[in-house]
């Protein structure tokens, strides 16, 4: 999880090239008003290469745009291209941008602009970086077009390119793209529907955008992030309110029209108001994850890690951290359930809670019952909600457990360490991911096997790591999905991580505001005031 | 009297260096680091040390503090390392919320404080006395937040006077920069009042039985002119020092309620910093705040000789 | 006072699981299986609230004792001592110029969340508030007749200190105690309402509000019975140490 809020799903395989061409989108809607909008945390990055925040990606929806979005569908589809074609053995791509795109500064776009953000994008996006490894050169052909020459087949390139979530390929100025990936961009120009007004902006409070009355909208119905951006609002003004009871009570007095991030018990009361009503913008959600450290005993022992695939109790989880049974599922799908990847192959242990097999796999595991630390991340209600969980199920299992209070800083940097417990590490972590994080093999950080480099807890599986890059390289569905099930039979079996469910959230509103598209991120074209 | 107002500003300087350093050291040896707070969940070891550099964070201890010190000298605070903007552009974004709020709330715990102080102390030991005290107490009892919702909940939803959060500027409208600090001043004000109400009881139950004042009772002069010509000029100075001990606490009780009332305050800013370990920022606002405690310390001190003659340097 | 002290011997005969997890049993409120209601994970506030009264007077206890044993040693020590007394009051000083909630905020950021980490959280900002009314006290005290006398007669400076000026210093020093108490009540819930005060597995009155206060509309009995322990307990310590300085005649 990075920041505190959700992704969205990314459809994982051959999205259609051609671009179905709607009737002209009728714009019968209202002009003007201004939006006030709750974000879900303080915008203070702006960079969304140097970060992956998702308020920062969030932001960027605003000002700058993408190559290729994703509809509501997991479709993937032209946004800035015009078109685009590939070669009969599917290693050149040519991309070719349509007409009237310029920056909030009346430049031009050009392919240079175009190719260079894409090159910054892949030196830090894992999904960015596969692709890169895959290719020979990137280049522009002429001002409007470019190209990209593979040196081995790509299977996803367009899902690359149209990667919803953090780090998303937003297009920017060349020369803003010439700034080293670990140093934060100092313009903010984008070619998007809105401009970002600097001078207004207040980190810790306060956000303000304004229509960009220069943007092309496409001619297509809006469809999650494809399709005509047109922005209808003449200003958005995106407000920090950290407290829950007065974020709620704001809304209630019509003091903000539009919350971001209600926590599921707030849902009820807004649905009760008459003024108000909620919006699931992403019907797939999130998925917890409990993440065992492979490098230190007892979870370096794979009867350990087992125990935790058995002794989880999933309705204990969300019943802990989400609460409104109505918004969360258990699931034991590694690539989600609802998803292209859904699957129940080698979930058995995880469907249903059985404490005696897990005390008996801990015994068996030979461990000496040294306390299990546990990172309690405590400003953040649902992470410690679990944590909580987890240390009553793990004492129920047969292990001794030492919870450890951390804030999210410290448990971002205690995370990394990659120590004994006992000298500053840890056993045990929680985290949770938007569906787009976890969508498929090449984008699931939980399914990497790659020891040192994989993400915290570094497993070190070979086989994993080698059916994640026959993944990438097939092409057709069929064969994607069957080695996608063999990386989730063995994800459990050697339990990288144990999910905990999955869950949806809403947006509260108020009924003025309508046209909401349904997205990861917030998006805030289309959107009127009547 | 110049003259001591100078050795006393000198004698700020130490304090604030202490406080430099204070603040600087124990921010250094704080775990959790901006860096992978940045690079978020993808990045590798690499990537972060990487950023880590640009930031400047991975020179030894003694560089980093000189280096910042050197800035303070030159009335540079750094910039934010994560918004990139400076840290004086931070704090004057925040400074008129937190000192409006602050006066505010110290005006209504004057007016109400010393008032009650005083009827305490006219009455002293009946069951008025107890009751205000009690009152004023109970105020310093209730942790703010709780008193702060209570109050969203009487004015702004049941009533709907009063808005809920959120802050308007002065120069932007006068009244709505009112109406949007006045339930958050109430609320902090509770923490202030007893202080001011026990404090102005206490000096006054000194005064009340010196012999000028039962002169004044027995010439038959109105108690209420007794009480405030006579009684309450010779009680301030107490008062006056409250005033200036209670700005700590002031600030903390502000920092809980800017956060309940999302004003964009200092403490706030502060808060948010720690959280995040954005340390420039963190090292400037204690800087400032700790400043303006001195100062107003120092101010105090020379109240102390408008208020009474007798006092000299 | 009645409540602080049935609150204190009532976890010796309550015989509930203050962290026990009853997730179906979340949010329900006030009843006779629940006399205080539930919380967002099904735990009894009734048994928290009472366990809290453990972890709250500790917590005010530990903090009043601690800050005045090293308040009074090293105002002692600094008011006859001279020669330390520029340098670590200017130490004081700086410590005292930076708001105690930030410097608590800052020191639990600095440590692991724990009971004793509060505590010294806590303890470090209330220091230099005790070493200045010590070492006030000491500087007139030294003046005194009986302490030049003392002086006079060969008393070592130690004796003097433990004969002669501790005792003069006691009951300011126990007024000043009840009120450090009580605002480090206050504090604890403040810095656990910013999210960085008792781990939340263990009941305080403080974490027990700051964890409820979201659910505030919709579980107000969460918040609202450790706010009325607190704030109870809170006002009985204040007005004790009210009565205190009145019984004391100190100013």
């Amino acid at each position: 999880m990075t920041g505190l809020s959700r992704r969205r799903f990314l459809a994982g395989s051959t999205a259609a090239a051609a671009v179905t061409i709607g009737a002209p989108f009728v714009q019968a809607q209202k002009r003007g008003g201004t939006v006030r909008f709750i974000a879900h945390a303080d915008l203070k990055v702006l960079d969304p290469i140097w970060t992956t925040a998702y308020i920062t990606r969030n932001h960027s929806y605003l000002i700058y745009d993408t190559l290729f979005g994703t509809d509501e569908k997991d479709q993937i589809r032209p946004q800035m291209v015009d078109k685009h074609s590939v070669s009969s053995d599917g290693k050149r791509w040519t991309f070719t941008l349509r007409d009237g795109l310029k920056w909030h500064d009346g430049k031009p776009v050009t392919s240079e602009d175009c190719t260079e953000s894409i090159k910054r994008w892949a030196k830090r996006d894992p999904f960015g970086k596969l692709l890169a490894a895959h290719t020979a050169k990137i280049a522009p052909a002429d001002r409007k077009s470019f190209t990209l020459e593979l040196s081995e087949r790509f299977g996803p390139v367009l899902e690359a390119l149209g990667k919803p979530s953090s780090n998303v390929p937003f297009i920017m100025p060349a020369h803003v793209a010439a700034t080293p990936d670990s140093e934060q961009i100092k313009e903010f120009v984008g070619s998007g529907p809105f401009r970002f007004v600097k001078d207004e902006w207040q980190p810790g409070n306060q956000v303000v955008y304004v229509r960009n009355p220069d943007y092309v909208p496409r001619s297509e119905k809006p469809s999650g992030s494809t399709g005509g951006k047109v922005a209808f609002l003449d200003k958005v003004i995106w407000r920090y309110i950290p407290d829950a009871t007065t974020a709620s009570a704001a809304l209630e007095k019509n003091e903000v029209d539009w919350w971001e991030n209600p926590p599921v018990d707030f849902v009820p009361r807004v649905e009760q108001n008459p003024q108000l009503t909620t919006f699931v913008y992403d019907l797939r959600g999130q998925q917890g994850w409990l993440r065992p450290n492979h490098l230190h005993p007892p979870f370096n022992n794979k009867k350990a890690r087992q125990a935790l695939v058995h002794m989880m109790d999933q309705q204990k989880y969300l019943q802990a951290a989400v609460g409104v049974a109505k918004y969360y599922q258990t699931c034991s799908a590694v690539f989600l359930c609802g998803g292209p990847y859904e699957s129940k192959v080698g979930a058995e242990g995880l469907a249903k809670q059985d404490l005696a097999r897990a005390r008996q796999l801990v015994k068996e595991s030979g461990y000496d019952g040294k306390p299990v630390v546990v990172l309690h991340v405590t400003d953040i209600q649902a992470l410690s909600a679990v944590a909580l969980v987890t240390r009553e199920l793990l004492q129920q299992a047969g292990f001794n457990v030492d919870l450890q209070a951390v804030d999210w800083s410290t448990n971002l940097a205690r995370r990394a360490k990659k120590d004994p417990p006992a000298q500053g590490g840890w056993n045990v972590i929680h985290t949770w991911w938007t569906g787009a994080d976890v969508a498929n093999p090449a984008v699931h950080a939980g399914v990497s096997g790659a020891g040192a480099t994989a993400w915290f807890g570094w497993p070190e599986n070979g086989e994993i790591e080698k059916l994640r890059l026959q993944w990438v390289r097939a092409t057709d569905r069929a064969r994607q999905k069957q080695i996608a099930d063999q990386i989730q039979r063995l994800v459990l079996d050697e339990v990288l991580y144990v999910p905990w469910g999955q869950w949806t959230l809403p947006y509260a509103l108020t009924k003025k505001v309508q046209g909401l598209l349904r997205f990861p991120a917030p998006l805030f074209w289309n959107v009127t005031l009547t | 009297m110049l003259q001591e107002v100078a050795r006393r500003l000198m004698a700020t300087i130490p304090v604030m260096g202490v406080v430099a350093i204070a603040v600087f050291a124990l921010l250094h040896v704080t775990p959790g680091d901006p860096a992978t707070i940045i690079a978020g969940d993808y990045a590798t070891a690499e990537e972060v040390d990487r950023i880590r550099t640009r930031l400047g964070l991975d020179r030894p201890f003694l560089t980093q503090i000189a280096i910042w010190l050197g800035q303070v000298v030159r009335g540079d605070l750094g910039t934010s390392i994560f918004s990139g903007l400076p840290v004086t552009t931070l704090i004057g974004q925040r400074a008129e919320a937190t000192t409006l709020l602050a006066l505010y709330a110290l005006l209504i715990s004057v007016g109400v404080g010393v008032p009650l102080g005083v009827l305490a102390a006219w009455r002293r030991g009946s069951w008025v006395d107890r009751l205000v005290m009690i009152f004023a107490v109970s105020g310093f009892s209730m942790p703010v937040f709780w008193l702060g919702f209570l109050l969203v909940y009487v004015f702004s939803l049941g009533l709907g006077w009063l808005p809920v959060q959120g802050y308007v500027s002065l120069g932007e409208s006068l009244l709505g920069c009112l109406r949007h600090l006045t339930l958050p001043a109430v609320a902090l004000s509770c923490i202030y009042l007893a202080l001011i109400a026990r404090m102005t009881r206490a000096s006054m139950l000194g005064v009340l039985d010196e012999d000028y004042i039962r002169t004044a009772f027995a010439k038959g002069l109105p108690p209420r002119r007794v009480l405030v010509h006579h009684a309450l000029r010779n009680a301030a100075l107490p008062v006056v020092t409250i005033i200036g001990i209670g700005f700590a606490l002031l600030i903390g009780g502000a920092v809980v309620t800017e956060s309940v009332f999302a004003i964009p305050g200092l403490g706030r800013l502060t808060v948010d910093a720690i959280v995040r370990r954005d340390y420039p920022v963190i090292q400037g606002v204690v800087l400032v705040v700790s400043g303006v405690y001195v100062l107003i310390n120092l101010i105090i001190d020379l109240l102390y000789v408008v208020i009474d003659p007798r006092i000299r340097y | 006072m009645l409540v602080v002290v049935a609150g204190l011997l009532a976890p010796v005969w309550w015989t509930g699981d203050p962290e026990a997890l009853q997730p179906a049993e979340r949010l329900r409120p006030p009843s006779a299986g629940h006399w205080f209601g539930s919380d967002q994970f099904g735990r009894d506030i009734y048994t928290r609230t009472i366990y809290g009264t453990r972890v709250s007077l500790t917590v005010g206890g530990a903090v009043a004792i601690a800050s005045l044993v090293l308040g009074t040693a090293l105002g002692l020590v600094i008011g006859f001592y001279r020669r330390l007394d520029t340098i670590l009051m200017r130490v004081m000083d700086g410590l005292m110029a930076i708001p105690a909630i930030l410097l608590a905020l800052a020191l639990m950021a600095l440590m692991r969340g724990s009971v004793r980490n509060v505590i010294i959280a806590l303890v470090v900002p209330e220091i230099p508030r005790v070493v200045r009314l010590v070492r006030a006290s000491v500087l007139s005290l030294r003046e005194h007749l009986m302490v030049e006398g003392a002086r006079a007669l060969g008393v070592g400076t130690p004796r003097i200190l433990l004969r002669y000026v501790l005792p003069a210093l006691v009951a300011p020093l126990i007024v000043q105690g009840t009120y450090i108490c009580a605002s480090a009540m206050l504090v604890e819930a403040y810095l656990s309402f910013l999210g960085a005060g008792t781990p939340p597995h263990i009941p305080s009155w403080g974490n027990i509000m700051a964890e409820g206060r979201s659910y505030v509309q919709l579980a107000f009995w969460i918040i609202l019975f450790p706010g009325v322990f607190l704030a109870a307990t809170v006002l009985a310590i204040n007005l004790v140490g009210d009565g205190l300085r009145d019984l004391l005649n100190v100013r």
